[in-house]
């Protein structure tokens, strides 16, 4: 019998990197279920969609680059960032803003990097951008209203007719999302004023709370697992409370912190898109910085850019700088007296 | 006694392998008796190779020296029972690479024979120096894994060393041959470890176990108990089970809190730590006198039937002990010395068990399955987190695989001590730890070919100015030889002109042709010939002087006299020389055959034979290079004609000495000078010699195929061989009878 | 007038100030020799072998800093010296001129047939690095270790007796290799590969 001759170690922990995948998609099943039961049924559409043409995409690109395509799609890289840009949209979306954005996600943003691995920047979130940048209307006004102020929830077939078909009715499902009102309304009224608005409820943003509180159990739950570290997280948030302590505590003028916190993607950002390693720093400093930077630039963009909500552009901001932060970040490594800072580059 | 509170410190990163200990634990350690054959590599160390100082042939005894250290970074090697050594060649060794290298193979002759020894029995009385001494002659090398000469580490350290740190945490999975060890001999393991205190003197000593093994550790604090150390200094400290606590670095950080620094040694921050299985063979080798010939090693594995531990001698091939734990051959999937962490694959069963070889790790398909493909590196940063040496696991993935040396370099890769924890958790099961080990073997080379790149250029450097200058001499002494012509030239014109100007003295006489066999005579004859040649222009000059009627005459006239009273002057003195040299000779002629006279009959023979086997090859080579009409045939020609002077010097000088001198027969000097001759020599030279025949008729047939004008030369260049191949067969024979 | 005047003196004051730093950089700060040769010179291999068709490492360094020479005319230091000096330089690597030779897969050094060999020097004259050993009508041998692997000896030597012959692994210069596609061994797959390129 012939002999295996590898090089140590032999033994490896059992698990793959769909294993991971697998973990995160099970990670995000609350705030799915959250999302449904406050928002409709739009986002398991488009959940759907996207899911399907990425997969399809991911198989199309594989056989033209010549790789193997069973071994990678086995990965559920393409299932991630598909759900992950499915949720980021508004689940009214139309079909093909849906099916654009993941095209690109997945044909530009992964595939003409390198594929998996390789990609500089989050792919969700380039596809995302893509289509907010490109489509504005669309993508400001479809976003359902929640469910307890609507007068009738919105069911499966009406999403998919809402979705695929008859945009024109859409008005009567749709309304701008906390963050967004809150921004507007600010500069004319108090926040006393602009919190009777039904959208926020008696809480802090009708649905968006649980929403995120879902996302955050999720995100612990990957901790727990240890597939990412606390750096990223932790930095981003606090960077977020604290910039918005700092400006927002005059609540008349800027949106609350718990608004902040609770409304918008900001518990997805934190727990599922800003922690996607392959663009992300992976130094433990830079993991911290890379998160505060996030956190920095999502309340920079939500209080004074055009934009409500900012995950996306924060993060892909802190993207561009992430292999630079790993240069300057380097660990001390065992029996040295001091961590290198910065390293040989090209003169 | 050792129960007081000890604060442990933590390293980073580590993980919790599955540890299948219990297997090879449940039955005590058993002899794996002598084998039928003994393999022992010259190199089971870190260090020089051992020099063997064995024949084949020789008997041997257990415990006999059988290669002695080379240099100070080496130890000795000895025989682990008795036997005749059968053979020294290279053959495979434990290795990752499967390569081979020198063997010395003992066939045991089953009587394990031990050969003369006694210990030291007062060791807390003797000397460190000559107990490290004991050490190093008793071939003591770390028996944890990387075989360090266990003396090196003793030797006086320039530091102050605090603390002795005795490596039994064995936190490789699989391994159980340190616990057995400490369960079954914990009086000898803590008597070797007094003596390492006695040697080292250190403030405290802690042997550190992981706490996996509580039977481990109540044997060796119950063994404590009877220890003659009444300072207290020696303490058992149970630490946290995780790998790699048993890496020097990592146990140092967990007992001390101290980290090595990076290129350094413990002793740096005065630590030494020694593994528990080197203490027990200290033990041996001090108090019981007895090398170190054979260790413990852990078989196990689920080929196995029975995992267990066997005392094992050293050299014993793996296919023994498999088959005394019933290796099931079809299982086996995988053939590991050492631990599934660290430990390399094995080829053959064949490969001897060495003084590092912890455990043989027979696994089958389910316990160690074949790799998964590799998958995309997502950088999760899983191998950061497990890594106890706190680098970057993933950048150093990416550098290596695209070969950027640089960075590899600057993301500390040096400081990698290939644990394989990285490799372990890594989801996408990348074989990260083999790139790692490409990218050091890469930048090893590379410091070596610029190492080597930079002599060249210094060598060629060297070499152009040295040419420079050669030039530049052979310019200036053009030069001079150019006006130097030129003077003569006008001088010669000036005696022609000059008529009857005549030389009176014959200085012929006292030039005989003497040969100067003595350096001082040499010189003698180049003083006499200077003189000569001073006289001889000198009279020139005066003979030009007087032709011109230059009034210089006279000052030429007493250099004419002075070069002539020089002239003789050497002369008397070379007569006086050879005088000497000849009463000298008379009594001590004998001597000077003996110690080398260039000119014995039967060296002259050698010469010649030489010469005409030079002078053969050259005519082939012509003969060759004509027939193909190459263009080397000039160079060629220019060769046989040197060879053919060089033959024609060597029989000339022959003769003349076998003329000359009443030397007794050659054929006796030979017999007497030239040791008798090697079979085995004598029948290479037939074979080459055949060789050279068939080459040469090989072309001598070709030549005659293509009716080339060179047949005549190849055929008695062939007719040469032949008789040469006779000769040499004659030779043969006669040695052979 | 005035404005004219003092803008002028204002220029030549300038002028003279910033010459005056100009000049004390010059000096203070002088380099000696031509530095970009000098990191040429330390990535080209030092065979000296002259394939480049220069006489040695150093000219051809020369040539390439003067912008005179391409850089992808030495054989022995193959794809990774080009993308060196492609790196200093920030040119674009250009694949090996195969007019210069081939890049060889492993490293040579030259060993002579002594026996065969008839002593006639003209090696040791080729050997740019002094790695031959010997005397007229003496038996001449290699430095091994000297040796860069250069074959200027085999062309001079007129009975062929030098042979090129890789540098043998030993057990101290072993290492593992870049983990490959297949453990040829077992045929055991470890890592991914196109399609249609599985061996």
């Amino acid at each position: 019998m012939k002999l295996l001759n590898i090089s140590s170690p032999h033994a490896t922990r059992p698990g793959t990197t769909g294993g991971v995948m697998q973990q995160v998609l099970l990670a995000m099943l609350p705030g799915i279920a959250a999302l449904t039961y406050f928002f409709g049924m739009g986002h398991i559409i488009q959940i759907a969609l996207a899911v399907i043409v990425a997969v399809g995409a991911e198989a199309a690109v594989l056989y033209i680059r010549k790789k193997p395509i069973g071994f990678f799609l086995k990965d559920y890289s393409a299932v991630v960032t598909a759900v992950l840009l499915a949720l980021a949209l508004p689940p009214l979306t139309p079909w093909w803003i849906t099916i654009v954005a993941t095209l690109f996600a997945i044909v530009v943003a992964k595939h003409l990097y390198g594929g998996l691995g390789q990609n500089p920047f989050n792919p969700a979130m380039i596809g995302f951008a893509l289509v907010l940048i490109s489509f504005p209307v669309p993508m400001t006004t479809s976003w359902t209203a929640p469910t307890p102020i609507l007068e009738n929830a919105i069911g499966f077939s009406d999403a998919v007719t809402l979705i695929f078909s008859q945009r024109e009715t859409i008005d009567a499902y749709t309304m701008a999302t906390p963050l967004d009102l809150y921004k507007h309304k600010v500069a004319v009224a108090t926040a006393d004023e602009i919190t009777l608005d039904p959208i926020f409820g008696s809480g802090i943003a009708l649905g968006w709370e649980w929403v995120n509180i879902a996302f955050l159990i999720g995100g612990l739950y990957l901790l727990w697992r240890k597939i990412f570290t606390w750096h990223i997280p932790v930095s981003y948030l606090a960077a977020l409370t604290a910039c918005s302590i700092l400006f927002g505590w005059d609540s008349d003028r800027f949106v609350p912190t718990s608004l902040h916190i609770l409304a918008g993607a900001t518990m997805l950002g934190a727990f599922f898109i800003a922690t996607d390693p392959v663009t992300a720093s992976t130094t433990p400093l830079g993991k911290l910085i890379y998160g505060a930077g996030i956190g920095l630039f999502i309340y920079v963009i939500r209080a004074w850019g055009t934009y409500p909500d900012a995950i996306a552009f924060a993060v892909l901001l802190m993207n561009f700088a992430a292999p630079f932060i790993d240069q300057y970040t380097q660990p001390r490594t065992y029996g040295h007296a001091k961590a290198k800072r910065g390293l040989p580059g090209k003169e | 006694m050792s129960l007081l509170h000890f604060e442990l410190h933590d390293f980073r990163g580590g993980i919790h392998p599955e540890e299948h200990k219990h297997q090879s634990t449940e039955l005590p350690i058993a002899s794996a008796g002598i084998p039928s054959v003994i393999v022992l590599p010259i190199g089971q160390h870190i260090g020089a190779p051992s020099s063997p100082v064995v024949k084949i042939g020789d008997k041997v005894l257990k415990g006999q020296i059988i290669a002695e250290p080379q240099g100070f970074v080496s130890t000795a090697l000895h025989a682990p029972t008795s036997g005749t050594i059968s053979a020294i060649e290279p053959r495979p060794i434990p290795h990752a690479s499967g390569m081979s290298d020198l063997c010395i193979e003992i066939t045991p002759d089953g009587e394990d024979t031990w050969i003369e020894h006694h210990g030291v029995k007062d060791y807390l009385d003797t000397a460190p120096a000559e107990l490290v001494n004991i050490i190093q002659h008793s071939g003591v090398a770390g028996l944890g894994g990387a075989g360090f000469p266990s003396h090196i580490k003793l030797n006086a350290p320039a530091e102050k060393i605090t603390t002795l740190i005795i490596n039994a945490a064995e936190c490789e999975p699989y391994i159980t041959a340190d616990d057995m060890l400490m369960r079954e001999h914990a009086d000898q393991v803590i008597k070797g470890i007094e003596i390492l205190v006695h040697i080292l003197n250190p403030d405290r000593c802690l042997i550190g176990v992981e706490d996996n093994k509580p039977e481990a550790i109540n044997a060796l604090n119950k063994a404590m108990g009877t220890t003659r150390d009444d300072t207290h200094k020696i303490h058992v400290v149970p630490v946290p089970t995780k790998y790699p606590s048993g890496g020097e670095k990592q146990l140092i950080q967990i007992l001390t809190g101290k980290e090595v620094p990076a290129g350094g040694i413990p002793a740096d921050i005065g630590v030494v730590c020694q593994n528990i299985g080197t203490a027990h063979a200290i033990h041996n080798a001090v108090v019981l006198g007895q090398p170190l010939v054979s260790r413990i090693t852990t078989v196990t594995g689920k080929a196995c039937a029975q995992p267990r531990n066997y005392q094992t001698l050293l050299g014993t091939p793996i296919s023994h002990l498999l088959k005394l734990a019933g290796v099931d051959h079809n299982q086996m999937n995988r053939l590991i010395m050492g631990g599934p962490m660290m430990g390399f694959t094995l080829q053959s069963e064949d490969i001897p068990i060495i003084k590092t070889t912890n455990c043989i790790l027979a696994a089958n398909h389910e316990e160690l399955p074949n790799p998964e493909l590799a998958q995309p590196c997502i950088r999760c940063g899983m191998c950061t987190e497990a890594c106890p040496a706190q680098l970057l696991p993933q950048q150093l993935y990416w550098f290596a695989k695209s070969s950027n040396l640089e960075q590899v370099e600057a993301h500390n890769i040096a400081d990698c001590i290939e644990c394989g924890a990285c490799s372990y958790v890594c989801p996408s099961n990348i074989p990260l730890v083999q790139y790692y080990r490409f990218a050091k073997g890469e930048i090893r080379q590379a410091n070596a070919d610029k190492i080597k790149s930079d002599r060249a250029k210094e060598r060629f450097e060297t070499r152009l100015a040295r040419q420079e200058r050669e030039a530049a001499e052979k310019e200036a002494k053009r030069k001079a030889r150019a006006e130097a012509a030129a003077k003569k030239q006008a001088e010669k014109k000036a005696a022609a002109e000059a008529s009857g100007a005549s030389t009176n003295t014959d200085s012929s006489s006292t030039t005989s042709s003497t040969e100067a066999p003595l350096p001082d005579m040499a010189l003698l004859q180049k003083k006499l010939d200077a003189a000569k040649t001073a006289v001889e222009k000198s009279k020139e000059k005066l003979a030009a002087a007087e032709a011109e009627g230059s009034d210089k005459a006279e000052l030429f006239k007493n250099a004419v006299e002075k070069s002539q009273q020089k002239m003789k002057d050497a002369a008397k003195a070379i007569a006086d020389a050879r005088k000497q040299m000849k009463a000298s000779e008379n009594t001590s002629s004998s001597h000077a055959n003996e110690k080398g006279d260039p000119n014995t009959p039967e060296r002259l023979k050698n010469k010649l034979e030489l010469a005409e086997s030079r002078l053969t090859t050259a005519e082939e080579r012509l003969a060759a290079a004509q027939a193909e009409n190459s263009d080397k045939v000039d160079a060629y020609m220019t060769a046989v004609n040197a060879q053919k002077e060089r033959v024609q010097a060597a029989k000339d000088a022959l003769n003349s000495v076998l003329a000359n001198s009443n030397t007794p027969p050659i054929n006796e000097t030979a017999s007497v000078a030239k040791p008798s001759p090697n079979i085995e020599q004598l029948e290479q030279k037939v074979r080459a010699a055949q060789t050279r025949v068939d080459k040469a008729s090989e072309r001598l047939e070709m030549a005659k195929a293509q009716g080339m004008d060179t047949i005549d030369a190849l055929q008695l260049g062939l007719d040469k061989q032949k008789s040469k191949l006779a000769d040499a067969k004659k030779q043969l024979e006669e040695a052979q009878s | 007038m005035t404005p004219v005047l003092i803008a002028v003196l204002a220029l030549v004051g300038l002028s003279i100030v910033f010459g005056g730093i100009l000049g004390f950089a010059a000096i203070r700060f002088k380099v000696e020799g031509n530095p970009v040769v000098e990191q040429i010179d330390a990535l080209l291999p030092q065979t000296q072998c002259g394939q480049c068709s220069y006489p040695g490492c150093r000219p051809y360094a020369e040539a390439i800093a003067n912008g005179e020479e391409k850089i992808n005319k030495c054989p022995p230091g193959g794809e990774s010296t080009i993308h060196a000096i492609a790196d200093l330089l920030g040119v674009e690597p250009e694949p090996l001129d195969a007019e210069h030779g081939e890049e060889k897969e492993s490293k040579m050094v030259a060993v002579i047939r002594e026996d065969e060999c008839i002593g006639c020097t003209k090696c040791i004259q080729a050997c740019p690095v002094d790695a031959i050993l010997g005397a007229a009508k003496q038996m001449h041998t290699v430095i091994e270790d000297e040796c860069t692997g250069c074959d200027l000896c085999l062309d001079p030597c007129p009975v062929d007796c030098i042979d090129m012959v890789p540098v043998a692994t030993t057990l101290q210069s072993w290492h593992w290799e870049a983990p490959k596609a297949f453990d040829p061994a077992t045929n055991h797959q470890i890592i991914a590969t196109d399609r249609g390129q599985a061996a």
